[in-house]
């Protein structure tokens, strides 16, 4: 995993709100049974037009933009579906962070277990910030997030981030490895629990063998 | 049981929360404990690849269940077969899977297939008290019977397939209260889309929503789930309604092995799922359901939302924050501000969804449906949310009801919902949606989304366009 986490590099702006996570990666490409091939889906509908070229209205179409690594996006970004496959193809197509007012609540914690930053700033500093992105001088945006600033041009501003993500991105970490050196400690919280609600324990299989050995 | 009776003042998701905590991490996040995780076929293959890359086995099968949900076929015939080569993989290899670490399965032909959020409660799987989570966002439904519910990504669904927890960062407790009787002709539908117009899509956004007062304490089960199934799109992360007789009674009707002396004891148990008298919540709403009319959406976000019998707003007279979606919304749905929505035509009528594919929603719209046609020029289908309910509709005659109006009636999925499979709009279609979200291009590309109730859908589909469904009762009746 890499640990470097100062990110400098491109922002483009894309000034939509709401962009849900069925616009960041559309169904078509939530076919697979791996994670491959999502650069491609990133943005679909907003990048290619009906037949399949490159829409160049499209900010992130623009020739100056193949370096993108940085998203300016609005607010409520990556609300909608659970699909981590947003995630996914973000950070195949190159992106390495997302600035924004506020982000879908699933979305945050997808992104930030895979080492996607989102960086939540208030909505004037980005638009400041989108400003000078769409300007023919555009300079490399630098995250830092050790000490959780943004440098961009002029404008700097601090973004929160909890202990907790900001360990995952500057050490990396296998959250299930940690969980399960706590495997004794869960082992007996279930004991305990199941011996207080028996109803709830191997619930499925329960349920699904008695549908199944009912008559129809 | 000794029923622990010490005095608290927490809230009722506080009380969730601490019953599955097995350690706290840090100030923010805990070890929770899940009762029932669910798997889809699309959002778990990644997990299970992670899951075997590492070795790692799944901690407790027995608490977890899949259902081929999203991709499979609608269409009439005996037997479904998914065509599309790639969703056929992906239900193949969920079945591998399951098969392979002893997982219970719906099958893509079981007969009780269906909508995962549907199919689960309808068998006693969903029990007050209990955590579930599932890769999928509506897994808040599941408060409607006083169970934590919430959607989680693919990572997490391999955390809780190798443990049975969740790195879980708790959330603040919000309080929506809603007094008074919901108007005949309105349902939980218009209700929870008032609410998401009210307080916007991500007015609830780092909450927990705990639904309460004498409008929900009415509801149905069916209509409670409807109501907590879209609280996530006001940006919740869970929502609650604390177990009442109507919820109860719903639950041991279902749970066949709730019985004798465990039935006093969960009976005892789920006495206490509610919030202390003294408990305080970070914030708080308070709705009258006495004068909501039903509620249909205009734009492309859940809250873009208005009354039957409101008009469009000009994006002029927003305040400068919604203002540029509002614009980017009216563009995409091709809709003229301060225009009514009423009398807005139509091509498409969808009755469907993990929102309102049940029972009682299939029978509100048959009501509407009975004894008209579906007007010309009009596509409209039924998609029943189960097996279960399919086969219940078809004991009542409700099927016959649909097809002898033009609808047509097919298999139980999610379908036309997010259009997963070949249930697919065409670009500019207008549909009139008994689903979650008005998104771009969410039913097809460029396909335009009005949310509405199981009512309204069947209202518009019998009239070819946005109408009142409480007036066309009365027309009925005389």
């Amino acid at each position: 995993m890499p640990t470097d986490r100062t990110i400098t590099g491109q922002a483009t702006a894309l000034r939509i709100d709401n962009l849900d996570t069925d616009q960041i990666m559309p169904k078509q490409f939530l076919r697979g049974i791996d994670k491959s091939g999502l650069a491609q889906g990133l943005l679909y509908d907003l990048r290619f037009d009906k037949s399949g070229t490159l829409r160049p209205e499209c900010a992130l179409n623009h020739p100056d933009r193949a370096g993108t690594n940085v998203l300016l996006g609005g607010s409520n970004f990556g609300c909608g579906s659970s699909r981590e496959h947003a995630v996914w193809g973000l950070l195949q197509y190159g992106i390495q962070a997302v600035v924004a007012p506020s982000f879908g609540e699933i979305f945050y914690s997808n992104a930030m277990g895979n080492r996607l930053l989102l960086v939540q700033l208030d909505p004037q500093t980005i638009e400041a910030m989108m400003d000078l992105a769409d300007g023919a001088e555009a300079p490399p945006m630098q995250i830092d997030v050790a000490s959780r600033k943004v440098t961009y041009g002029p404008i700097q501003a601090e973004f929160p981030i909890s202990q907790r993500h900001q360990t995952m991105f500057l050490q990396g970490v296998d959250v299930i490895g940690l969980t399960l050196n706590h495997q004794e400690e869960i082992h007996a919280f279930a004991e305990s629990h199941w011996a207080k609600q028996p109803w709830v324990r191997d619930v499925a299989k329960r349920m699904k063998e008695h549908l199944d050995s009912s008559p129809r | 049981m000794p029923h622990d009776t010490t005095p608290s003042n927490k809230t009722l998701y506080q009380k969730l929360v601490d019953s599955h905590t097995v350690r706290r991490l840090d100030e923010d996040n805990v070890l929770l404990f899940c009762d029932l995780h669910l798997m889809n076929e699309y959002t778990s293959p990644q997990a299970f690849a992670g899951l075997h890359e590492e070795n790692r086995k799944v901690a407790v099968p027995g608490q977890n269940v899949s259902v081929v949900s999203h991709i499979i076929p609608t269409d009439p015939s005996a037997i479904r077969i998914i065509h599309d080569a790639a969703s056929a993989l992906q239900a193949s290899n969920l079945a591998r899977n399951c098969a392979m670490h002893g997982i219970p399965l719906f099958d893509t032909n079981d007969a009780m297939q269906g909508i995962e959020h549907v199919v689960a409660p309808e068998h006693g799987m969903i029990r007050p008290g209990m955590v579930v989570i599932c890769g999928d966002s509506h897994t808040t439904t599941y408060g409607a019977l006083g169970a934590l519910g919430f959607g989680i990504g693919t990572s997490e669904v391999e955390h809780v397939l190798a443990t049975q927890t969740l790195v879980y960062r708790t959330a603040k407790d919000m309080r929506i209260r809603v007094d008074g009787t919901l108007p005949t002709g309105t349902t939980s539908k218009d209700l929870i889309l008032m609410i998401i117009g009210q307080i916007g899509a991500q007015g609830a956004r780092g909450y927990v929503v705990e639904f309460c007062g004498t409008a929900i304490e009415q509801l149905s089960v069916e209509a409670r789930f409807t109501l907590c199934n879209m609280a996530v799109e006001a940006g919740a992360r869970g929502a609650l309604i604390a177990p009442d007789e109507t919820s109860i009674r719903y639950v041991l009707e279902k749970c066949p092995d709730i019985v004798g002396q465990t039935r006093e004891s969960a009976l005892a148990a789920w006495k206490d799922l509610r919030s202390d008298a003294d408990a305080t919540f970070d914030a708080e709403h308070v709705f009258d359901a006495a004068n909501i009319e039903p509620h249909v959406t205009w734009g492309t976000s859940p809250d873009q939302v208005l009354p039957i019998s409101g008009k469009i707003p000009s994006p002029e007279s927003l305040s400068s924050e919604i203002r540029r979606s509002a614009e980017q919304a009216l563009r995409y749905t091709a809709l003229q501000p301060g225009a009514a929505l009423a009398g807005t035509p139509i091509e498409h009528v969808f009755i469907g969804s993990c929102t309102n594919a049940r029972i009682e929603d299939l029978r509100a719209a048959a009501s509407i449906v009975e004894g008209r046609q579906v007007a010309k020029g009009v596509r409209a289908m039924v998609v029943p949310g189960s097996g279960a309910v399919k086969i219940q509709a078809e004991l009542e005659g409700l099927d016959k009801v649909f097809l002898n109006a033009g609808f047509e009636w097919r298999k139980p999925g999610c379908s036309m919902c997010l259009a997963m499979n070949d249930d697919v709009l065409m670009d500019g279609i207008r549909c009139a949606s008994t689903t979650n979200r008005n998104f771009e291009g969410r039913q097809g590309r460029g396909a335009i989304t009005h949310l509405m109730s199981p009512a309204m859908a069947a209202a518009a589909a019998v009239t070819g366009m946005i109408t009142d469904a409480r007036k066309m009762e009365q027309t009925h009746a005389n």
